[in-house]
């Protein structure tokens, strides 16, 4: 699933001979494998449809970069156009202006408002500021106590709000009771409801006139399908919005609601929410999200994980190669000594979305003492052995297993598990063909399909 | 007359539904009334449901309409269109290109070739689909009836419970709940609630307790009480954290000890907001403790919760259930037909 745009621009591009211009005709085919892997990645219909067109106007006449093949320049395209239209860089609250600011949380039941206004809370605390949370969600059973519950577990004073109470009273009592407790910042839960509900839609807008909010977020889920578009689209039309806040988003879902709502409200997404304690927010980065909705790996949090050991360049060189597929054995050797310092590989490829690979990743740890083995036999080899595992053939292995003391079932083992990482790497980077194939060829790089 | 589309009723004062006998009884006036309905209402539910749908759908289904009707044949910008509208109903590209293909070859061995036909085909196709095989959801069958309420955060767990308990209550069986979810801020409280909104016993511990220990009490207790129905809500998980998924495994084993039938229903919660994504919770659920059944939550919104069709295309599972508001009666039986209906 998560290798599957990148293999099928493979194919498309499979009859095109060498590098040249991308023409009107060889991009069709691979953006109609495009459009499909956004609405796969739940990208509402029409904006996948939208986003298609104008990555042909782009892309069309585009010469190919010599270092690239037409596939990857296609996806090199696309990533782009994405990356842009969720808002290029990151962006972050407004909290400009004479305090205390009030922050509205809105959104659909469920979505993790209240969750997220604790998180913000702490957030906010951990940056200078001094937040107070108001709950106004006076329908769900135990919403206060929750915010409550909440507020108490990092030391944010909560208004004791009581279900009786009206959400218009709560949110008139909101800035003296920031004043009374000298917060600078206030974050007002609501109710869950349904953007279709008037009734409840028109007291979100009454809490808006007597909050008069510098920000209104709307809090929504990363699971969310095709009715991302109408849910955000009726909420900005009601409230304004300011921003948007993802939700759930430390599951394996792709994500593509991100793309809708950003494309029906023009909003920036301001955080995004991975996991259900207070410190699961993190800030949006767009560049992230774009390669995670079209299903090619978080290449970004692996190359920042792996640079807290190796030096810049290194680590580069390595996301490089994983990307390009030129993981050789000598990088094998390298990663192998580098384990212990780095944590395991296992941890690195965690941080890639698509974990239903976990269950490989088991197969792939490696002790201590099968490291120094490894290693003797890796030294045995040729460099050219090295370079390309792919000319060891029997002989080579049984001289490979004399020369390190090992027996040749050690060497393929070891073999085994080098592609194994490989076609690991190549999965996770979005890669696609089966080993078995891929052994087969000379030229690693030629085969790589982006 | 039964609301089907409840606007959201300020909590009850607590002090007004602890005074028991007098709730139940106003509780059990209310259900006689309310069974009686429940045939009629049925079908208005979701004659209701898809005039409720957001107008941009009804447009497009008058879009297909036109077309349809304007056509002599069945032609590609006709299955363009009713591709648009089985992708934004979240049935997942695969699942509808299926269905397409289908109905395309039907077309090609001249079986179907009035245009006029063909929404009702692939209505046939999704409602075939639906109709999963599968023993009736009878809480009668053992006492006591051990349901357990799994799911991924938000998608309506506690409240499904709350619903599911009154209509128990309401077909006469004795129901208990069991706050099984000792982790999320005030999920105890929040069901706490519930017991007393509808006035059902409610098992609970303090929060931060082992999940395992609440249940395995629970279920003595049930087992002391003699009650009909064992609810047990969980707390919200991705599915794709492993030690989150072990501790429910580990809970179900607890049942599985206890009492060796049990859990008589292990019903998967899904939000019909939520696209392709439930798949992927669909089948780890299903990998770590075998589900029995479905629930599909908040079809009163204009999502469409198409998603349940690759889903019990694939696994085989029955939707039990479907919530259409936060009040304790907006639980109803799955209908396939009303289902497909309102899809297409
Ligand atoms: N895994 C995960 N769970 C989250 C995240 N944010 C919120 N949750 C969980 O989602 C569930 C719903 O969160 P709430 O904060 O109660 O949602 P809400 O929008 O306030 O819900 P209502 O008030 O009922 O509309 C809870 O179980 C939260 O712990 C997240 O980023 N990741
Ligand atoms: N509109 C609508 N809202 C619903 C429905 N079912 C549940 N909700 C609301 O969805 C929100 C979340 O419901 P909960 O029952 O707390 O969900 P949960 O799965 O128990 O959540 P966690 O325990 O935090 O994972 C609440 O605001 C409910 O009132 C439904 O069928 N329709
Ligand atoms: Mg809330
Ligand atoms: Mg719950």
């Amino acid at each position: 699933m998560f290798d599957s745009l990148s293999s099928k621009l493979q194919k498309v591009f499979r009859h095109l001979k060498g590098y040249g211009k991308l023409t009107e005709q060889n991009i069709q085919d691979a953006l109609r494998e495009v459009r499909l892997a956004l609405l796969e990645a739940d990208v509402h219909y029409k904006v996948a449809k939208d986003f298609v067109k104008t990555v042909a106007e782009r892309a069309v006449g585009q010469e190919v970069m010599r270092s690239l093949t037409p596939g990857q320049q296609v996806i090199k395209i696309v990533n782009e156009s994405l990356t842009e239209l969720m808002g290029g860089t990151a962006a972050s609250l407004d909290l400009s202006g004479k305090p205390p600011q009030v922050l509205l949380l809105v959104g659909l039941q469920g979505s993790g408002k209240t969750t997220t206004a604790g998180k913000l809370a702490h957030h906010l605390g951990k940056n200078g500021r001094k937040p107070c949370l108001i709950p106004a969600d006076v329908y769900r059973p135990a919403a206060i106590d929750q915010l409550i519950t909440l507020g108490s577990q990092i030391h944010v004073p909560v208004y004791p709000a009581s279900s009786q109470d009206k959400p218009e009273d709560i949110a008139a009592a909101a800035v003296p009771f920031a004043r009374e407790n000298q917060c600078d910042v206030i974050l007002v839960d609501t109710a869950g409801r349904l953007h279709i509900d008037t009734e409840l839609m028109d007291e979100l807008k009454r809490l808006k006139g007597i909050l008069l909010p510098k920000e209104i977020l709307l809090v929504a889920d990363a699971m969310t399908g095709q009715d991302a578009v109408q849910v955000a689209g009726a909420f900005h039309e009601a409230l304004q919005l300011t921003g948007v806040i993802l939700t759930k988003l430390d599951g394996d879902a792709r994500g593509g609601a991100a793309l809708s709502i950003k494309a029906v409200t023009g909003c920036p997404i301001k955080f995004v929410g991975v996991g259900e304690k207070l410190d699961a927010l993190e800030v949006f980065h767009p560049d992230r999200m774009s390669s995670r909705i079209l299903g090619m790996g978080d290449v970004l949090t692996i190359i920042e994980k792996a640079q807290e050991v190796f030096e810049e360049e290194e680590a580069l060189d390595l996301a490089r190669k994983f990307r390009e597929d030129a993981f050789t054995l000598e990088d094998f050797r390298r990663q192998l000594r580098q384990m212990k310092k780095l944590g395991s590989l296992e941890s690195i490829l965690k941080m890639l979305p698509g974990m239903g690979m976990l269950k490989e990743l088991k197969k792939m740890q490696i002790d201590e003492k099968a490291l120094v083995r490894t290693e003797a036999i890796i030294n045995s080899m040729t460099k050219e052995e090295r370079r390309d595992a792919s000319i060891i053939n029997a002989s080579r292995k049984r001289r490979i297993a004399m020369g390190s003391g090992t027996s040749v079932q050690e060497v393929n083992q070891l073999l085994r598990s080098y592609q194994d990482a490989r076609r690991m790497m190549r999965q996770m980077m979005g890669g696609g063909a089966k080993p078995g194939k891929k052994a087969k060829k000379k030229k690693v790089k030629a085969f790589f399909p982006f | 007359m039964l609301k089907w589309f409840r606007k959201k009723s300020q909590e009850p004062p607590s002090e007004e539904t602890r005074t028991e006998v007098g709730e139940a009884q106003a509780v059990q006036a209310e259900s006689d009334s309310s069974a009686e309905q429940t045939q009629e209402a049925q079908g208005g539910f979701f004659a209701r449901l898809r005039d409720r749908l957001a107008k941009s759908r009804e447009r497009l289904a008058d879009q297909v309409d036109r077309v349809v009707l304007g056509k002599k044949h069945i032609d590609a910008t006709l299955l363009d269109d009713l591709e648009e509208v089985l992708i934004t109903a979240d049935l997942g590209v695969q699942t509808t290109r299926i269905l397409l293909d289908h109905v395309a070859e039907r077309v090609k061995r001249r079986e179907l070739q009035d245009p006029a036909k063909l929404r009702e085909a692939l209505r046939d196709e999704i409602q075939a689909i639906l109709s999963v095989d599968a023993p009736p959801f009878d809480p009668s069958r053992a006492k006591p009836f051990v349901i357990m309420i799994i799911g991924v955060n938000g998608v309506g767990k506690t409240t499904t419970i709350g619903k599911l308990a009154y209509l128990i209550r309401r077909s006469g069986l004795s129901p208990m709940l069991v706050a099984g979810d000792t982790f999320r801020a005030a999920a105890v409280e929040q069901l706490e609630r519930w017991a007393d909104r509808i006035g059902v016993p409610i098992i609970r511990q303090q929060s931060g307790a082992d999940p395992s220990a609440v249940v395995f009490d629970a279920l003595d207790a049930a087992l002391a009480r003699q009650v009909d129905v064992v609810l047990i809500d969980t707390a919200g998980r991705m599915h794709t954290k492993v030690n989150l998924m072990e501790e429910l495994k580990k809970v179900h084993r607890v049942i599985q000890r206890k009492m060796p039938e049990a859990p008589h229903e292990v019903l998967l919660v899904l939000d019909a907001t939520t696209g392709q994504n439930a798949m992927s919770q669909a089948r780890l659920f299903q990998e770590a403790l075998g589900i029995t059944g479905l629930i599909l939550t908040k079809l009163d919104g204009t999502a469409k919760g198409g998603v349940i069709v690759p889903i019990c295309h694939e696994l085989k599972l029955p939707v039990r259930f479907i919530g259409i508001g936060e009040g304790m009666d907006d639980l109803r039986p799955f209908d396939a037909g009303e289902f497909a209906r309102a899809v297409l």
